[in-house]
């Protein structure tokens, strides 16, 4: 529902933009439901084949297959298996850093390296079918030695790919280590597992495709649960060597990703080339295990950080060492060590600093974008780092953050390790979150409660952070603004939410700078025909890079209507009004001769109204930071830590709707809180997942968490014209250290230093024990 | 076997495989999607629907089951245009972002509320704890129920 703000005193309409406009997406999500992949019932997929795809049960094994038990079955249109791909290239390596040697086959050739790696494809008439005729195709494995702990990956002993010659992908570095620690007073040294999760979006991944036309003429419709049709599109355009004008994608309706469905998966490419070859419409829909063991994991991080400085808490050298584990075919994650050692140092100001980051693959499913992909994990590094400083000076670690926080005047400041920052108020948002989470009577009653002996410790957990949002590079995207004849607007983006609301957010852009009212804009996405091209959603570059197209845009379109209007006018353009509040133009002086949007875009063109094109260009990556407190009760018996409270800054300049930018701050928050206390995807030492489903993987429910108190500060970027940045990630950045140092905190006055993620009882128990030796 | 079902007030005779369980029949047979399916361990909650008033997880729940009983989805929640106070909270407090988890939120919410009818924010956390949802934290989720509630 459009609330449009009216200034009482003039009837001028005052801006919309940062007001609390309920979303429109919302109604049909609360009445009919969504349309993802599944939901479709397009008549061009009348008809379609249901594929299934069988998996290793294995994580490292050579492997013969027979299909002639699943091919003679009943129900079955086809059974395929990598012998049915060899007259097609490998499909290209998802991003092209990785070295091609390392990339995947259509369906595992010979060789299967992860327990989930689609081996077999059958294609039934009917859903049900697939999974019981799954059952009859044979698999003879001989088994390999599994490299499951990136440290034995390292040492290249077992190689996975012989032709690649080692089992490490990528390695970055920056700094020296020369004499970086000469100087220190005080030196403390940490080895951190920052855990494999899983992103686990409610809605796993599906896809549905259909050819049309023949031979050159054919092509592919292709709807899936993505993030990015267009880079998808060119992917799939790319294996199957067709000008990507041949490939219509379509991401409808899609139930989360948080970085996992960026791009495509080998089973999306596969399914065209089943789909060519029956000369059917093709389904699949993955069950909830395959998504656990096939869709990729996040984060999966081995760490050593060193930190040193002078006796009275200043911070002078810091080295982070990362073991990137990427699972069995790089994807994002080998490439991700990038980003960890981009934002290394975080908020502090370090005179000397070096990064040392080395991806390897493991017999393990690959490791993918997640929520903050890269920049989380720099951030646990550094906060824990300076958490064990504090403890080892025993002084207070807010204290010691803000000694050593870049200040305010020092933007814009180019960081040791080579990351431009934009804008920051560092020491401001540590200040703001630590007297709204009330600080300093926390510390008190957690003294109170540890003299009188309480069996409830009370933990408390400070994070400051800063990440980097449409970066590395400075970034483009689409839009285009048609405001049709009957006056209405059309607002196409190349950004694909999936839960985000920019069909609200965007349209109040437009309608800010078009005077033209919310519920007569709509926004279109995710259809690679009706949008010219775009980068997607994802390392949350929506707003900053689409929402500032829209915005630029629409600016240019009233720079084109007030030409339209002075021709109608025959008056100057210079002398063309646009009178917001009446939605129309007119000369100025002569406010009562309005020309309405209908009228101006029906003079552009009668069928198609006006169209104005436009790609935005940031002039760099921006920086949101903030800071966080977390408060943890520990049972001391048990070891249960309890989040009591979540008390949070996170700065992303100026906010468009706060509702929409609230949602994105409680998820973040809730999904790196999920990563401190609860989640952890396992493989036992053969390479067998042990959690493998939503009853085994500790994904949280609404009663592990508290409300969260939410603290707002604004410092505008000088990237774009709207001095916007990304929000999308920054809660998951902050809470997942501030409730990991909470935990520890809890337990700090028992000797404890440090706990691994996830802090369970377990966890913390033992480390109660140890710490009372 | 053949079996009859009432749903969402409309009474359906159909003839599905014995193992076709609910949700199943509601999507694929009788064309209601708003019922989602987002695990294999009736962990998730994304296909809660009311049996006779109550919430079930339907992809636990044989069609088979279900024979002369009555089934409530999202779709049929709403009374005409007038929105259930579920619904109308959710929209009020934002209680969704990708609406995946929506539609069974939605229907075990209303059956909370059926048990329970002024909860306390604890209550509405533990009583939605059979359902999962990867991107509101769940703060506007509780705030959208008790909101509801309140009506």
């Amino acid at each position: 529902m459009a609330e449009r703000a009216l200034d009482a005193t003039c009837s001028r309409i005052v801006s919309i933009l940062g007001t609390r406009v309920m979303r429109v997406e919302d109604p049909k999500f609360l009445t009919t439901g969504g349309v993802y992949v599944d939901d479709l019932r397009d008549p061009r997929l009348d008809g379609a084949g249901y594929v299934t795809y069988v998996r290793s049960v294995m994580a490292h094994a050579r492997i013969s297959v027979d299909v002639a038990a699943a091919a003679a079955a009943d129900g079955v249109l086809a059974v395929m298996t990598a012998a049915d791909f060899a007259d097609l290239a490998p499909p290209p390596v998802p991003l092209g850093f990785i070295p091609p040697a390392l990339g995947r086959p259509w369906l595992a050739n010979g060789v299967v390296r992860y327990v989930g790696e689609p081996i077999a494809a059958i294609v039934t008439e009917s859903r049900y079918a697939g999974e019981d005729i799954a059952e009859l195709v044979s698999v003879d494995y001989e088994p390999l030695t599994a490299v499951v702990d990136p440290r034995a990956a390292a040492t290249d002993e077992t190689l996975l790919f012989p032709e690649h010659g080692s089992n490490t992908a990528l390695a970055f570095e920056a700094g020296s280590l020369d004499g970086l620690f000469d100087d220190c007073e005080v030196v403390v040294t940490q080895q951190l597992t920052n855990q494999r999760v899983a992103p686990a979006p409610l809605e796993v991944r599906g896809t549905a495709c259909v050819w049309e036309g023949d031979g050159d003429d054919a092509r592919l419709t292709l709807w899936a649960s993505t993030q990015s049709p267009h880079g998808a599109r060119d992917q799939i355009a790319a294996a199957l060597a067709l000008p990507p004008e041949r490939v219509h994608f379509i991401a409808p309706d899609v139930g989360g990703g948080f970085g996992a469905k960026f791009g495509v998966s080998i089973e999306d490419l596969a399914l065209a080339v089943l789909s060519r070859r029956l000369g059917r419409p093709m389904r699949w829909t993955e069950t909830r295990t395959e998504n656990m063991l096939g869709m990729g994991h996040g984060r999966a991080q081995l760490q050593t950080v060193t930190i040193g400085g002078t006796r009275d808490g200043r911070i002078t050298a810091y080295s982070l060492d990362v073991l990137q584990d990427s699972g069995a075919y790089p994807h994002f994650g080998s490439v991700l060590p990038f980003m960890t050692q981009l934002m290394a140092t975080g908020t502090y100001d370090i005179a000397r600093v070096a990064v040392r980051t080395k991806s390897v693959v493991t017999n393990t499913a690959p490791v993918v974008a997640y929520r903050g992909a890269g920049r989380p994990e720099a951030t646990a590094a550094i906060e824990r780092a300076v958490d064990l400083f504090a403890a080892e000076i025993e002084r207070d670690p807010a204290e010691v953050r803000r000694r050593n926080l870049f200040p305010k005047e020092a933007f814009p400041l180019t960081t040791q390790v080579g990351a431009a920052y934009d804008s920051g108020d560092y020491v401001g948002a540590l200040d703001a979150v630590l007297a709204a989470a009330n600080y300093d009577e926390l510390r008190a009653e957690q003294r109170r409660r540890r003299e009188s002996g309480d069996e409830r410790l009370l933990g408390i957990g400070v994070s400051s952070y800063v990440e980097i949002t449409a970066g590395p590079e400075a970034g483009t995207e689409f839009a285009r603004i048609n405001v049709k004849p009957d006056g209405s607007v059309v607002v196409y983006t190349g950004t694909s939410p999936h839960g985000q609301g920019h069909a609200t957010s965007f349209a109040m852009l437009a309608a800010d700078e078009l005077g033209v009212p919310l519920d007569r804009i709509t926004v279109v996405h995710g259809d690679t025909d009706l949008v010219a091209r775009g980068g997607g959603t994802g390392g949350s570059r929506s707003l900053q890079l689409g929402g500032a197209a829209v915005h630029q845009g629409a600016i240019e379109t009233v720079d084109r209507a007030r030409e339209l209007a002075g021709d109608l006018f025959e008056a100057a353009v210079g002398d063309i009004v646009l009178d917001k509040a009446r939605g129309g133009f007119h000369v100025a002086g002569s406010p009562d001769d309005v020309r309405s949007w209908s009228e101006v875009a029906t003079s552009a063109d009668a069928e198609h109204g006006l169209i104005v094109d436009t790609d935005f260009s940031a002039q760099g990556a921006t920086f949101p930071f903030g800071a966080h407190v977390a408060v943890v009760e520990v049972d001391a018996a048990t070891g249960k830590p309890t989040l009591l409270s979540m008390t949070t800054v996170d700065d992303a300049g100026p906010v468009i709707n706060p509702v929409v930018v609230e949602g994105q701050r409680h998820g973040g928050i809730a999904q790196g809180v999920a990563q401190a206390l609860f989640e952890e995807v396992r493989y036992d030492e053969d390479g067998n997942p042990q959690s493998t489903n939503l009853a085994d993987y500790a994904f949280p429910s609404a009663a592990e968490f508290p409300d969260f108190t939410l603290v707002d500060m604004a410092t505008p970027s000088p990237m774009n014209p709207l001095g916007v940045k990304g929000i999308g990630e920054a809660g998951t950045i902050g809470a997942t250290p501030a409730v990991q140092s909470a935990v520890v905190d809890a337990v700090a006055h028992l000797g404890v230093r440090h706990i691994e993620m996830p802090t369970t009882s377990e966890r913390v128990w033992r480390a109660i024990q140890e710490g009372a030796k | 076997m053949n079996l009859t079902v009432t749903v969402n007030g409309t009474a359906h005779t159909v003839d599905v495989e014995d193992r076709t369980l609910l949700v199943h029949l509601l999507r694929d047979r009788l064309g209601l999607t708003a019922t989602n399916i987002g695990c294999d361990t009736t962990s998730c909650g994304a296909c809660t629907v009311l049996l006779d008033g109550q919430s079930v997880k339907s992809c636990t729940v044989l069609a088979a089951s279900v024979d002369g009983q009555s089934v409530t989805t999202l779709e049929g929640l709403a009374e005409g245009d007038r929105w259930h106070r579920v619904q109308e909270g959710f929209r009020a407090k934002h209680g969704l972002q990708c609406g995946f988890c929506t539609p069974g939120m939605v229907m075990a919410a209303v059956s909370l509320l059926d048990e329970n009818p002024s909860p306390t924010a604890t209550e509405v956390r533990e009583g939605l704890e059979g359902n999962l949802c990867r991107c509101t934290g769940y703060h506007n989720i509780v705030a959208a129920v008790l909101e509801a509630a309140a009506k």
